[in-house]
């Protein structure tokens, strides 16, 4: 690929030449960041880039709710009795505590981020291919967290995550407004799965064929595919149990021969391929990052190219494994359980793969890398718990306990977040031209790895015991676990923050850098740190021996152990 | 900034007043308009996925109340849910004949067509108002307000909440449509859109055609069980 | 207490169910399941932690040294491998699946035998209620060593039923019954979790299962059916929060002759000054306003506190109310006792299942 090379583009600053009214500041180079800095040319912007920051600061905002919620919730669990806050405001903070981390921050994060920031520069392009829609997702899901917001605010609706009818049709909490913020969150969700598949589809460099594609992009594109068909069923879901709230109209209603299990039919629909939505991107960061620092091809590029798509087709036929319990027939149940073996071996096939991209590689340890051994174990851990969820028989105890909470936890938190903080870590300095204290977030890292995996395990633990979930008192026999996660949340907590706070101060005192700090052969690396606002000077054109993990000898990284 | 794009490009000939606007990030205008194809038929199936919610809810509670159902649907009327079908299935076909035009350039064609296409969606808009309000003063309503002579309130109520979700969700659909043919015929009047580049009235007619197709499923449904 | 069976795990067997926090076992599906368990979670552990050790392993043999070159050697993964990952998983999760869809199908087939229990559950607390009596709530008395079937259906909202130690779980939903059976084989209490999120009172909605010797379970049965008898005959009048002591149908009947619904209401199909009692269950009505209703326990609750809301067509709007002057229990035995009275010569439709009085959410 013909890279652009990282003009230093001096900035004149005045205009008649030879005359110097003031001492000429320092040569400054133009890049996205930069080049406009009025309030307008943020809030309308239509670059990809500045999107993705948006998207940043809008995520560190979400998980930051999420996590207070969380934070509370955990403390009250310390005591099995009445403590700290009453049994409407827990149940009201582990509702929202789930719809703001699963609608507002797992689904939203990395497409938004870094699938906005990196797509048009891994393919070649100046942007994507609706720039006008991208902004439009923003503020949609913007419309949509207010929405949610005010609802809070005004008590916050009880019905945990999932809505199930009956209750949500007719408890007296603010479950509406909730709903609609999810809802249009949802609608912005659809714009930018569109916008990534006919940007993957139609804006590929001169040359880039599918064959030669960032893993990254795969993934993504696979979870685009999802967000499109699944989430338009989930928000017309949610609109019908809102019309039933607002109109009675009783679609969900016994009493008026509604069915309560269709509702939940119709919710896992989306809600299953959801948890892929989520997953599928961390799986994009972790091709990359492993790449990267293990200088190496991927092992299998195929495999886990076609294994995204096969998780993100299987994963639509696997839903009713949530409801094994619930009232379907025994066949039904049978056949669930047989297709959620099946989804898993993609997942299987996945890791074995990035595990073995550091076969004869040349392997550098670092922050993002640290981040990625944890989510080896936490993603395989998670992932065969999940397997052993589907075992039928093993689900009927498990099922509606602190063991599902665990399960979900290990694979969102310890595999997606921990895929996100990787990728965080790795483009940092392509995303903002600086890099970061490589010994304070490592530390960070150990502390949101051990605080992690002692708040989780210690809640599959209770739920073996029987420990149900969305609870508020518990049997005393159960306190020991509950204090052992608590004290880990904390743990878990403190690393994250002070992972935050490292990113926060590099942003500002940084050393700077200005031209692929990691020696990746990853497209994205060509443009520079921070990329100029046209992403590359001209067209690239993808040359027939070059890909994005063509990496031949060892070179001096410029970024040293 | 702009100026070095276009000249980048290399066709600063086709844009300008008169001509369909490239956006900065194509190079071409193949290329954009191959993209909002693209688009336009990614999106499409999204919309299908909204409409498969409602009917998927509809077979499963005809599935648990199938004479109610019958009974139920015998109170819409047929002669002008037929109509209404036979308006749909024309105007797609009148858009059709819009998108065939537009590739010779017969503007006046195009204009006509899509006028005439509207015409019908406006006229369908308009026989549902009928048909609603029929309805709301027979009872026939959906959920508690349910109380239409002669059919009973079990599985009665359960197909009018479907068929006015049905017919809502589809009504306001094909409100979109409108709405989009209306732009597609301010461009092709400003000729922005003409023979070279026919995406909007393209894009109007993918939409319209879906609508249309949508329609073709929930009439069966709802007026011949 | 007699007879226990032993319940001796083997060493291994008890360390690893302690090793994992699982409660002691009281059913027969307990062991299977936790073998199960202990075979998918323990291949769990041993995978995630070999994956991640074969990470350490590749990392420190691989790990980059400055100043040392080393050239690419493009490699593909070969066959044996690429097939391997996939059929290794695959059979093992194959495997699992069977062994788990056995267990399950069993689980999900009561046997024909099997004595039936009906439990409704509503918020938030549960009702349990034997064929032929007597009733309890919160408390679930089974014999050890027998079929026990559970008839559920809840009056609101979901809810589920669940024992840890008897490893079963099954939701209750209204509009509809669902059912769970076990026979459970180790004597002692438990405790029954709801494990549907219900509303405030979820995590308190909790009932215990009493897990008796069976010789002793029939003669609790028998000496709560002849307390219902004794009490008839002696004629006194039954103190209702007595529920455990008589059927709710017998308290029902007695209920309604107190409060001389009979003067109004017939219960052999003839016509008086209110609607006959005789197959009133279930059955559609008219009502003055013109709209149609079908029978159920809201409306005949309603009737009962607010006779003239709903009014059925033809009848006088005479109903005194009885809001005050019977308790709810005995409002919903005298329900009870309507759903009792039968008529042969209607045709009965399919049951949909208990209807209920939707909470008004419009504030």
């Amino acid at each position: 690929m013909n890279p652009s090379t990282p003009s230093a583009e001096a900035v004149a600053t005045s205009s008649a030449p030879g005359v110097q009214a003031h001492p000429p500041p320092p040569a400054r180079r133009l890049n996205y960041l930069n080049h406009d800095t009025s309030v307008k040319s943020w809030f309308l912007t239509l670059d990809h880039k500045r999107i993705g920051v948006i998207w940043l600061g809008l995520m560190v905002m979400a998980f930051s709710t999420g996590g207070f919620f969380a934070l509370i919730l955990r403390t009250k669990l310390l005591h099995p009795g009445p403590y700290l806050i009453s049994a409407q405001e827990y149940n009201r903070m582990f509702t929202l505590h789930g719809v703001v981390m699963v609608f507002f921050f797992l689904i939203p994060v990395i497409p938004g981020i870094f699938g906005n920031f990196l797509l048009p520069l891994m393919l070649g392009a100046k942007d994507v291919a609706f720039p006008k829609l991208n902004l439009m997702s923003v503020y949609l899901y913007v419309t949509g967290l207010s929405f949610a917001l005010w609802g809070m605010i005004h008590g916050g609706a009880d019905t945990g995550w999932t809505f199930y009818t009956p209750y949500s049709t007719t408890t007296p909490s603010e479950v509406t407004p909730i709903l609609f913020g999810v809802f249009l969150s949802g609608l912005g969700s659809i714009v930018t799965g569109l916008n990534f598949i006919v940007t993957i589809h139609t804006m590929r460099a001169p040359g880039l064929n599918w064959m030669k594609l960032p893993l990254f992009t795969w993934s993504i594109y696979a979870t685009s595919i999802i967000q499109v068909l699944a989430t338009p069923v989930i928000g017309m879901v949610l609109l019908m149990v809102a019309f039933e709230r607002t109109f009675g109209w009783g679609i969900f209603d016994p009493a008026r021969g509604g069915d309560p299990i269709l509702f939940q039919h119709l919710f896992w629909f989306y809600s299953h391929p959801a948890v892929y939505i989520m997953v599928l991107p961390s799986m994009a960061v972790v091709s990359e990052v492993v790449a990267c620092y293990s200088r190496n091809r991927p092992y299998g590029y195929k495999v886990i190219a076609y294994s995204s798509l096969g998780i993100a087709f299987v994963g639509f036929l696997t839903w009713g494994h949530h409801m094994f319990v619930s009232g379907q027939s025994t066949f039904d149940a049978g056949v669930f359980g047989f297709l959620s073996m099946l989804v898993g071996i993609f997942s299987a096939a996945k890791i074995f793969s990035w595990v073995g991209t550091m076969y004869k590689g040349s392997v550098e340890f670092s922050t993002p890398l640290f981040y990625i051994f944890g989510f080896f174990f936490l993603f395989v851990f998670g992932g065969m718990t999940g397997v052993a969820i589907a075992t039928l028989s093993l689900d009927i105890p498990w099922h509606g306990t602190y063991f599902i909470v665990a399960h979900f936890h290990f694979i969102m938190v310890g595999a997606t977040l921990m895929a996100f903080l990787a990728g965080l870590h790795y483009w940092f300095p392509l995303m903002f031209g600086r890099t970061y204290s490589e010994r304070w977030s490592l530390a960070a890292a150990i502390m949101a790895l051990v605080g992690f995996v002692g708040t989780f395990f210690s809640q599959f633990l209770v739920g073996n015991e029987g420990m149900p979930r969305r609870y508020y008192e518990y049997a005393e026999r159960f306190q020991s676990l509950n204090v052992a996660s608590t004290m880990f949340a904390y743990l878990l907590a403190i690393g994250l923050m002070l992972a935050l706070l490292v990113l926060l101060i590099a942003l500002f005192t940084g050393e700077k850098v200005e031209h692929n700090p990691w020696g990746s052969a990853g497209f994205e690396w060509l443009a520079a740190c921070p990329p100029i606002a046209e992403n590359f000077e001209g067209q690239p054109v993808v040359a027939e021996e070059s890909d994005p993990y063509a990496y031949k000898v060892d070179v001096e990284v410029p970024h040293g152990s | 900034m702009a100026a070095e794009a276009v000249a980048a490009t290399g066709h600063g000939a086709e844009t300008g007043p008169g001509h369909p606007k490239l956006a900065h990030h194509y190079e071409s205008l193949e290329r954009q308009a191959h993209a909002n194809r693209f688009g336009v038929w990614v999106f499409l199936g999204s919309e299908s996925l909204l409409f498969a919610v409602l009917f998927a809810s509809y077979a499963q509670y005809r599935d648990i109340n199938a004479s109610a159902f019958a009974l139920a649907s015998r109170h819409l009327n047929l002669l002008l849910g037929t109509f209404n079908t036979l308006l749909l299935i024309s105007s797609s076909f009148t858009v059709a004949l819009a998108t065939y035009y537009i590739k010779k350039n017969n503007k006046k064609a195009v204009l006509t067509l899509i006028a005439v296409s509207m015409l019908m969606g406006i006229g369908f808009i308009v026989i549902k108002g009928f048909e609603w309000t029929a309805d709301f003063n027979e009872g026939a309503l959906p959920g508690r307000f349910f109380h239409l002579e002669g059919v009973p309130f079990q599985g009665g109520n359960l197909f009018f909440t479907c068929y006015f979700l049905l017919t809502g969700l589809h009504g306001a659909h094909v409100v979109i449509g409108l709405v989009l043919l209306t732009w597609a015929a301010l461009r092709v009047q400003h000729n922005t859109a003409s023979a070279s580049y026919d995406l909007p009235v393209e894009i109007a007619g993918l939409y319209w055609h879906l609508v249309d197709l949508i329609w073709i499923f929930l009439y069966p449904l709802l007026y011949l069980v | 207490m007699t007879n226990q069976p032993n319940f001796a795990l083997s060493p291994a067997d008890d360390w690893m169910r302690q090793m994992l926090f699982l409660p002691p076992r009281a059913s027969t599906f307990s062991a299977d399941i936790d073998h199960l368990h202990y075979f998918v979670i323990g291949t769990t552990m041993l995978v995630a932690t070999g994956i991640f050790l074969a990470a350490m392993l590749l990392y420190v043999k691989y790990q980059r040294k400055p100043g040392v070159p080393r050239r690419e050697v493009p490699h593909h993964p070969p066959m044996w491998f690429e097939l391997s990952i996939i059929v290794v998983p695959l059979s093992l999760f194959l495997l699992w699946f069977f062994m788990g869809f056995r267990t399950f199908i069993q689980m999900e087939t009561p046997p024909a035998d099997s004595m039936d229990v009906y439990v409704m559950a509503k918020k938030w607390m549960w009702k349990f209620a034997y064929q032929g009596g007597p009733n309890a709530i919160n408390t679930l008395r089974v014999p050890a060593g027998r079929d026990v079937r559970l008839l559920m259906t809840s009056r609101d909202v979901i809810h589920s039923f669940y024992v840890p130690e008897l490893r079963v779980k099954q939701d209750v939903v209204p509009g509809r019954t669902s059912q769970l059976w076990f026979n459970a084989n180790r004597l002692g209490t438990y405790d029954i979790f709801c494990t549907e999120y219900c509303g405030t009172g979820h995590s308190t909605m909790r009932g215990r299962i009493e897990v008796m010797d069976p010789a002793e379970f029939d003669t609790w049965v028998s000496a709560q059916r002849q307390g219902i008898a004794l009490r008839q005959d002696m004629g006194g009048p039954v103190d209702p929060d007595e529920l455990g002591a008589i059927t709710m149908v017998q308290l029902g009947k007695k209920v309604a002759s107190d409060q001389e619904c009979f003067k109004c209401h017939t219960i052999d199909g003839s016509a008086h000054i209110g609607p006959t009692w005789l197959g009133l269950y279930h059955r559609n009505e008219r009502l003055t306003n013109g709209t149609e209703i079908l029978v159920d326990e809201a409306y005949l609750t309603k009737s009962m506190m607010d006779p003239m809301a709903d009014i059925v067509m033809g009848y006088a709007p005479v109903m005194p109310t009885y809001q005050g002057k019977i308790t709810a229990p005995q409002t919903a035995a005298i329900v009870e006792y309507i759903k009792s009275l039968e008529d042969d010569r209607i045709a009965q439709a399919p049951n949909p299942g208990p209807a209920y009085e939707p909470i008004n959410t419009l504030r």
